[in-house]
């Protein structure tokens, strides 16, 4: 077990020492200065001449969002038509059938949206055409679309009054050239020499040692687990994701995939330090980040560790841990990491089924998904604690009687109604979403869906209610992992999870950057000694305060209906 | 809007072709190079293919080590773990049944002899791996089974730990279907 415990903490550093580094690279890109890849330079301008586009003239807030928007319904539709028409197209030697039109719905708006809410197994609910063309290319520019976002935001914090905020399209573009593209091959390389299948080589039929005969599936899988880990969709190639042992073939990949998916977000955190010139803050932000993913990761790992109570109970040996729905060759300590990492990081891919967790784990991923700004997806986790810092300050500026002020901004009225209606948003969507489908099992068992609602839970009691909490949790995070045991291919969870994901991944976007574009056409007042300075450790503490209260006012009745509830029957 | 809706078209084009295409046919001719050739790495003995190196087989011949149980029963067309909760009182039942059922296939031993990762089912349904306690579990019954040793069997299971990575990080493993095809050979 100590070597398990060993192997998460050299996890963690290898992935701070490397975020430091790639966040001055990616600061550098965006202020358009030297870089390694100034290469790629002249295929960005190839790129932007034959699609018409003039990289200098630049976008307001509003201008930017619409390009976001445009693109992105391009998208949607496109990908929708791919998986509704999957099973008549080439590139499909297993022969799998088209989607149905509700859960093309649901797959389309999912990875649109970066998130990886699976409704299906890839094994057979895709073909390789679409694993590609949809999956993987949305994979890359929906990653690069949070980041995008969030450069806008860096954009709009610099001391410059101005309402110019840089070429989405331009940024977006080399989000993709300069950091996505060049690291992904670097990571599916590694992976394809550990093991994961890259060719285009259908199942393959074998006789096993037994004399029993199986198939086995794969695919080009490499290098879409290599993007899927880096953009944090998290979205896998086969149903069980990274528990896959073709798709994590060993604790080596593990790791790979694991410092993959932690990278860009924490590498964004440094950037905004390069970026703004303002390192401390980019410290304190981090500081309070990784005291968020401690607070989530300690009981997971203890209670994983220690196992199931009721196994115990049985006589055996658990020194192993907890081992349902986990792999051997991780073991008990790197699944739990893993399991709140890809929680708190809107990831969503997994390396244990998150449903068999112990009841402590399930509360706190889902917590890592409620608060979703501990580091949080590409670009998009640092929008979303802009948002809570916009509200810390706003409410330490009343404590203290000063004007509530950031980065030499006044923050009114104007930016903390966008603020609040954000950070409300997201527990209006998941408790909601949970209240209806529990309503729709309790009053319309027998509806005549695919899966009817009294089939939907695959567990009992409370752990069932968790089912459901943490569908809803997860669409509304963007995250996309789930409580697999779910009966969740049918329209009613392909409707209104998808509609959640789509107000779930748009607004927290465009708010943040709505109330950085106000903030930077209003005059930049210097800082003073009357100002409320935002880079100390009382105010990031501040912060963590706000975040952890707002997820415990919203969601602690729901959390005590579900894991709660379920811990004090299963250790009493 | 309008202005927008044409340069996102054909940007999204250019990033198709450049993503989706020449992506992954780049790492699928890097993939040419590795064991395996991008195909998934196979074992054969004696000249005939019997398995992928990380996927699981299912062992319920008695003269074989054992793997774990599994939701898809080893069919890797698929992948599933149980997706049971930790209080569900059928999956419980389960576990226990999963017991009884090691212990009446290995006598003599206790039950705080079997790791928890012989009676759960392992999250892809694939796990090609037990630990080095789980194959030691079974010693007895293969060379009973075998009518061979058991410390032929012991000195086998040493040669087939694999060691935490760089020898500090994870775990220790077995992976079941090498550790069978050594068995095989014996004769």
């Amino acid at each position: 077990m100590n070597s398990e415990i060993t192997g998460v903490i050299v996890m963690f550093i290898i992935t701070v020492l490397l975020a430091i580094p790639l966040g001055k690279y990616i600061a550098d890109v965006f202020k358009g200065e030297k870089t390694i890849l100034d290469f790629m330079a002249p295929v960005e301008r190839f790129v932007y001449r034959i699609c018409d586009i003039d990289i200098t003239k630049e976008m307001n807030w509003k201008q930017h969002m619409l390009a976001m928007l445009a693109m992105n319904m391009l998208w949607f539709v496109y990908a929708f038509v791919m998986l509704i028409s999957q099973g008549s197209l080439f590139l499909n030697p297993d022969g799998n059938p088209s989607m149905t039109p509700d859960l093309s719905f649901n797959t389309a708006i999912s990875f649109m949206v970066n998130c990886n809410l699976q409704h299906y197994s890839g094994e057979s609910g895709l073909t390789y055409l679409t694993q590609l063309a949809v999956i993987t290319f949305l994979q890359f520019v929906s990653a690069a679309t949070g980041i995008a976002a969030l450069i806008v935001v860096f954009n709009a914090m610099r001391e410059k009054v101005t309402d110019q905020l840089g070429n989405f399209f331009d940024i977006f573009t080399k989000t993709i050239t300069r950091i996505l593209l060049p690291i992904s091959i670097i990571i599916a390389i590694i992976l394809a020499f550990n093991g994961s299948p890259a060719s285009f080589e259908g199942k393959d039929t074998i006789t096993t040692l037994q004399g029993d005969t199986v198939q086995v599936s794969r695919g080009p899988a490499a290098g879409m687990i290599a993007i899927k880990h880096l953009g944090t969709n998290g979205g896998g190639w086969f149903g069980v994701n990274s528990a896959h042992p073709l798709e994590n073939p060993n604790y080596f990949t593990n790791m790979v995939e694991m410092i993959a998916q932690v990278l860009i977000p924490l590498a964004m955190i440094f950037a905004l330090g390069y970026f703004l010139n303002r390192k401390r803050l980019s410290w304190i932000i981090f500081g309070v980040m990784t005291a968020g993913m401690l607070t989530f990761l300690i009981p997971t790992m203890v209670s994983e560790i220690n196992g199931n109570p009721a196994i115990s109970e049985m006589g055996i040996d658990q020194r192993s841990g907890s081992m349902e729905g986990k792999e051997v060759r991780f073991g008990a300590a790197a699944s739990a990491y893993w399991s709140i990492v890809t929680t708190i990081i809107s990831t969503g891919s997994v390396n244990s089924m998150h449903d068999s967790s112990m009841p402590v784990s399930g509360a706190m991923q889902m917590l890592g998904m409620m608060t979703n700004a501990f580091y949080g997806g590409c670009g998009v986790g640092i929008l979303n604690y802009y948002v809570f810092i916009i509200i810390a300050v706003f409410i330490s500026g009343l404590m203290v009687g000063r004007t509530p002020e950031f980065l030499g901004r006044k923050i009114e009225a104007r930016e903390m109604k966008i603020a609040s209606i954000v950070a409300l948003l997201h527990p209006f969507l998941i408790l909601s979403g949970t209240a209806l489908a529990s309503w729709t099992i309790v009053n319309h068992p027998d509806a005549n869906w695919s899966v009817h609602p009294s089939n939907w839970l695959n567990n009992p009691g409370y752990h069932g209610f968790s089912e459901m909490l943490y569908e809803f949790t997860s669409a509304a995070a963007n995250n996309g992992s789930g409580f697999e045991g779910l009966g969740d291919n049918n329209i009613f969870w392909n409707i209104t999870t998808g509609l959640v994901l789509i107000f779930g991944r748009f607004l927290p976007i465009i708010g943040p950057v709505a109330i950085a574009g106000i903030l930077a056409r209003k005059k930049y007042i210097p800082e003073s000694s009357g100002t409320l300075r935002t880079d100390t450790a009382t105010f990031g503490f501040m912060t963590y305060a706000v975040i952890m209260i707002l997820a415990a006012l919203a969601f602690f009745p729901a959390l005590a209906l579900g894991p709660l509830a379920e811990y004090f029957s299963l250790y009493n | 809007m309008k202005t927008y809706i044409l340069p996102s078209l054909k940007l999204t084009v250019v990033l198709i072709i450049i993503c989706a295409a020449m992506y992954p046919l780049l790492i699928a001719g890097v993939a040419k190079m590795t064991p395996g050739g991008g195909d998934g790495v196979t074992i054969s003995l004696d000249g005939k293919v019997v398995g992928f190196e990380n996927i699981g087989q299912k062992f319920t011949d008695a003269k074989y080590f054992w793997g774990r149980p599994s939701a898809v029963d080893y069919n890797a067309s698929g992948s599933c773990g149980s997706n049971k909760g930790p209080s569900n009182p059928d999956y419980l039942a389960v576990v226990q049944a999963r017991i009884d059922t090691f212990m009446v296939h290995h006598p003599g031993i206790s039950k705080s002899q079997i790791p928890a990762e012989m009676v759960t089912a392992s999250g892809s349904g694939l796990d090609p791996n037990i630990s080095v306690n789980a194959a030691k579990v079974q010693v007895k019954r293969v060379a009973t089974n075998r009518s061979i040793s058991e410390a032929i069997l012991n000195e086998l299971i040493v040669e087939c730990t694999e060691t935490a990575f760089l020898g500090l990080l994870g775990p220790e493993k077995i992976n079941v279907l090498k550790l069978n095809i050594k068995l095989d050979q014996l004769k």
